[in-house]
């Protein structure tokens, strides 16, 4: 397990640069950052003497250099349109798209499970086919019109949410979240549950699919023969056995939607990474997409490992190597 | 033997039937015996006869789209073909246990054996978990588990298939049901273990005075194992009677011919003798008898009339036209 984690480690570090070295390589031949900094009728004068200020007048290989010392000291740079450093600006605005994905996983998954064990558990009966059906809506909806359609909806129509942005926030242990307050709940539900309803399909099939297989298995008729309940069975003996696929799909997931929350952060205007990464990238403000970048990154790779490690707790016959 | 005894478990024509998209499955069909308390009983037939649906259906653990349609299951005089669920699952593991063919796949891969066993206390008894543990180690050291203790923290991989067919066995018998019911327990255990488990599975349940249904296909582990033999047929009981008698003096051809077709080492026939033909289409059975048309004896009345069941000696019956008298060959 020790050397399995220092292995992943390595990867992670390894990953990580790679990613420096693509998210470098776009920064530079995507234009010539100096027109981003100068007014737009600067002198050439102005504009060499901008260049030679940033540095960017020196060989490539330096300016990587310049590039990768700053990542690893956490100075991604100031932001262009702030003013601010861009690692602060995405801080800022973790929390927000955090909170929103944490929800929306919570929901997906509550819903996913029961439903796609009951799906697997009674193939046929009606109740499962109205869930299998609803699951591929939820599958081919395109997130952003499930958003417009629960606004014109609950926000427009019945007034029952509020259409977009955040509630309240307070402070739980030191951070701060609309979590912690009930107009921060009232604001969460809508953003929250358009962001899970893809997740929320995916999962549910999932699920249904690894329990059909394993319903049909000696050691549930043996379960059963012990004269464990229905429920018992399936969820004690046949869930754990039919998880693997649904907690790689789950990890893939959540991994996604943190980094493209974007669509339903807009629609909502929720104040989140997504909402900044978009209008980051309509103004250029390239130090912010790169934090971004790398953060994104950095959550994939975590992600992944401890799905990894999560799998050996699921089944004893996996073992990390 | 125990005439006058209510035997523990009375069953009379049972119908067990699958109702399949291309016809009616009747697995079972009119199955009827007794088993008396401590009285093992081997259910024999071909794959396909039936056997482990009668098994199935004790239990009650019969899936759409098969169904128990008719008959009666009497254990200790309580009802058990419509009892309700929850009176199933008292039942089940406390008054009457099972075990599985294929030990590879009967106990559950990401739950330790030692969870497996305390489940079926916990279900059953009102032990505390200290009791419930030692109770644990003591029934795995009887099926010959060395170092008990730790390989309750096991999980069933890290066991072979005979060690795991003793797990089965000792989760089977740790409630102390009165009747077990094992489906074929050896066939997919290397031939070295069968007889090793068999006898094992025999002392233990004599031990407990339980009652033991073996199914099989096996007539040498019947021979060895059983007191009275059953002969399943196409869903339907075709001979019974004690096992001395009906290896000896079958009066049933299909009987004859399982006989038959073991292996007889002092004889050193060339060739096995086989039953001819094969088991028919069970969605659609001819009328009379299903065996006739693999039979050599068939006649007219055969293909009319469904024999009955109808008793030759001492507690032995046959359901044929034309019984064989001893020593005759089909």
């Amino acid at each position: 397990m020790f050397a399995f984690t220092i292995r992943r480690l390595i990867q992670m570090v390894v990953v990580l640069w790679a990613v420096s070295v693509i998210v470098f390589l776009m920064m530079t031949f995507t234009g010539d950052p100096v027109f981003m900094v100068v007014p737009i009728d600067a002198t050439q004068g102005e504009i060499d003497q901008a260049r030679r200020i940033l540095g960017l007048d020196r060989p490539m290989i330096v300016q990587y250099g310049i590039f990768l010392s700053g990542l690893l000291q956490g100075d991604f740079g100031l932001s262009y349109v702030f003013r601010q450093p861009a690692f602060d600006l995405i801080l800022e605005r973790l929390p927000a798209t955090m909170e929103m994905v944490v929800v929306a996983m919570v929901i997906a998954t509550v819903l996913a499970i029961p439903l796609g064990v009951y799906a697997g558990a009674n193939p046929g009966k009606p109740l499962s086919r109205l869930i299998m059906s609803g699951s591929l809506l939820g599958v081919s909806l395109p997130g952003f019109w499930v958003g417009m359609m629960l606004i014109w909806v609950l926000a427009v129509e019945f007034r029952i949410f509020p259409s977009s942005g955040r509630g309240d926030i307070g402070t739980v242990l030191g951070v701060e979240t609309s979590l912690a307050t009930a107009s921060g709940w009232h604001h969460i539900i809508l953003p929250a549950f358009t962001l899970s309803v893809g997740t929320l399909a995916i999962l549910l099939r999932m699920t249904r699919a690894g329990m059909m297989e394993v319903t049909r298995q000696d050691y549930m008729k043996f379960a059963r023969a012990k004269g464990v309940s229905r429920r018992g069975v399936l969820y004690g003996h046949g869930l754990r056995n039919a998880l693997i696929p649904v907690v790689t799909i789950f990890g893939l997931q959540l991994g996604d939607l943190i980094a493209f929350a974007t669509i339903t952060e807009t629609i909502f205007a929720w104040p989140g990474m997504g909402k900044l990464l978009i209008d980051s990238i309509y103004r250029a403000d390239r130090p912010v997409i790169v934090v971004y970048l790398m953060l994104v990154a950095l959550i994939f790779v975590v992600i992944n490992f401890m799905i990894d490690v999560l799998y050996t707790f699921i089944d004893p016959r996996i073992t990390v190597k | 033997m125990t005439t006058e005894m209510q035997p523990l478990l009375r069953v009379r024509e049972l119908r067990t039937w699958f109702h399949t998209f291309s016809g009616i499955v009747k697995a079972v069909n009119g199955v009827s015996f007794d088993l008396a308390a401590g009285e093992v009983m081997g259910l024999v037939g071909e794959s396909g006869g039936g056997k482990s649906v009668v098994g199935y259906s004790l239990l009650g653990l019969i899936d759409p789209p098969g169904k128990i349609e008719s008959g009666s299951i009497l254990f200790d005089g309580e009802e058990l073909a419509n009892a309700p669920e929850r009176r199933l699952r008292e039942i089940r593991g406390r008054e009457i246990a099972m075990i599985f063919q294929d030990p590879m796949t009967s106990l559950n891969p990401v739950h330790t054996v030692g969870r497996q066993m305390d489940e079926m206390l916990r279900l059953h008894t009102e032990l505390d978990k200290k009791a419930r543990r030692q109770r644990c180690v003591e029934m795995l050291e009887s099926v010959g588990i060395a170092r008990a203790e730790e390989r309750l923290e096991s999980y069933p991989h890290q066991f072979s298939g005979g060690m795991r067919q003793r797990v089965v066995i000792a989760i089977a018998l740790l409630a102390k049901p009165r009747l077990i019911i094992a489906d074929e327990p050896t066939t997919a255990l290397d031939v070295t273990i069968q007889a090793q488990i068999l006898r094992l599975m025999r002392r233990e349940i004599r031990q407990q005075g339980a009652s033991l249904i073996l199914v099989t296909h096996d007539l040498a582990v019947v021979a060895e194992m059983v007191d009275k033999i059953t002969v399943l047929y196409c869903g339907r009981v075709v001979e019974t009677g004690p096992v001395r008698q009906v290896l000896e003096a079958p009066a049933h051809p299909y009987t004859r011919g399982l006989i038959d077709s073991i292996p007889d080492p002092a004889h050193r026939l060339p060739r096995l003798r086989q039953i001819p033909g094969t088991v028919p289409d069970i969605r659609a059975l001819p009328k009379g008898c299903a065996f006739r048309a693999r039979c050599s004896g068939a006649a007219a009345i055969c293909s009319e009339v469904e024999p009955s069941l109808v008793a030759r000696a001492e507690g032995q019956s046959a359901a044929c036209h034309f019984p064989l008298v001893s020593g005759e060959t089909a």
